[in-house]
């Protein structure tokens, strides 16, 4: 649900990444903290335990540049991954506007993954959303490691609508922006559908 | 989409800014923020200059949101107001009408007392003003079409650009 304020002529959307516990969620983050701008980011705030897991969220305000006149600000959100952490994540999936699945492509994984990706539909549809009809891509991470399960199988079981989906190292931010870009893509052209 | 995106034309934005200058004044406070439930920052009043807002503004929805999960788990619909104390500063913060989050920081030279009465005053001006906004996005959501979009003819390109 974004925020379109003509008085301020600001556009606001809100971004969140989804996937099991570390899959590189907070990491994608942190590499577009890395790379932008001092004037196009606000401070990365990051809610997380002693020993950096993810305790409620990661929050990244990017404001890029202007689209007609009005300033587009997306602000990124990432979800604590581990399973006990289910509430908190219902809670940060409020008033989404696109969605970024960060799939973890370690074959020990897959499981994971599934389930999250589970996770994430059921949250939506509480919310009154469906996955179908959000902006949501697919990010299958961590390609550089040695135990990863193919793309072809990864797709198959993550990915039957053959979604836009990217191959990333975040660690090394391979994927990162693309990812990010596809997802501002589809959800500025979600608003045009609406405006 | 489960709500409808929230739309704010400089009419609105005026009256608003009204109401929290005129709260800002009577509550005695340091600095007023109005906050989104999904954590954007609607307007301010006060000396914003030494903080960051959008900061603020994303963590007082996760507060809420947090605290909003926490009472449904006690069964009640929502705890409308939350209140920190510091050693100098006070936050207090509430709901209006479901949607909106205020704000209000304020140290000595105030009370809770006061910024309770006043929030509650203001409270019931903001929630009008923003049923009214709520009730035009709906009109124009059914009748179609804003004026002035700035999606009308977004391209590609404009996109690209965003990321250069």
């Amino acid at each position: 649900m974004s925020f379109i304020n003509y008085s301020s002529r600001e556009i606001n959307c809100k971004i969140v990444y989804y996937g099991p516990g570390l899959c590189g969620k907070t990491t994608n983050l942190q590499y577009i903290y890395k790379k932008t701008n001092p004037d196009q980011k606000g401070k990365l705030i990051s809610l997380a335990t002693e020993t950096e897991r993810t305790l409620f969220f990661d929050f990244l305000p990017l404001s890029l540049g202007d689209i007609k006149g009005f300033r587009v600000r997306f602000h990124l959100y990432t979800v604590p991954g581990q399973v006990f952490y289910a509430a908190s994540r219902k809670l940060i999936l409020k008033g989404v506007d696109g969605v970024v699945f960060v799939a973890d492509s370690q074959i020990e994984r897959l499981e994971a993954n599934m389930e999250s990706l589970e996770d994430l539909r059921i949250n939506l549809a509480e919310q009154g959303y469906e996955l179908g009809k959000l902006p949501f891509i697919l990010q299958l991470n961590k390609r550089d490691l040695p135990n990863i399960a193919p793309v072809d199988q990864m797709n198959t079981i993550l990915n039957p609508n053959g979604i836009q989906y990217y191959e990333a190292v975040a660690m090394m931010g391979q994927g990162v922006f693309e990812t990010l870009k596809s997802v501002a893509k589809q959800v500025l052209f979600e608003l045009k559908k609406h405006y | 989409m489960a709500e409808y995106d929230l739309v704010m034309y400089e009419e609105e934005f005026k009256r608003i800014d009204e109401q929290l200058q005129k709260l800002y004044q009577q509550a005695n406070a340091k600095v007023l923020f109005l906050v989104d439930k999904n954590g954007q920052l609607v307007a301010s009043a006060g000396d914003t200059h030494n903080i960051d807002t959008t900061a603020l503004a994303s963590l007082t929805a996760g507060n809420i949101a947090a605290t909003g999960g926490i009472a449904r788990l006690l069964g009640e619909r929502e705890f409308t107001i939350l209140f920190h104390e510091g050693e100098k500063d006070n936050i207090h913060i509430s709901l209006i009408g479901q949607r909106i989050i205020l704000v209000v920081i304020f140290d000595q030279r105030s009370s809770l007392g006061l910024v309770r009465l006043r929030v509650k005053k203001a409270s019931e001006s903001l929630t009008r003003i923003f049923d009214e906004i709520a009730a035009k996005a709906e009109k124009e959501r059914v009748e179609g079409r804003l004026d002035e979009s700035p999606f009308a003819e977004i391209s590609d390109e404009d996109i690209d650009n965003l990321f250069r």
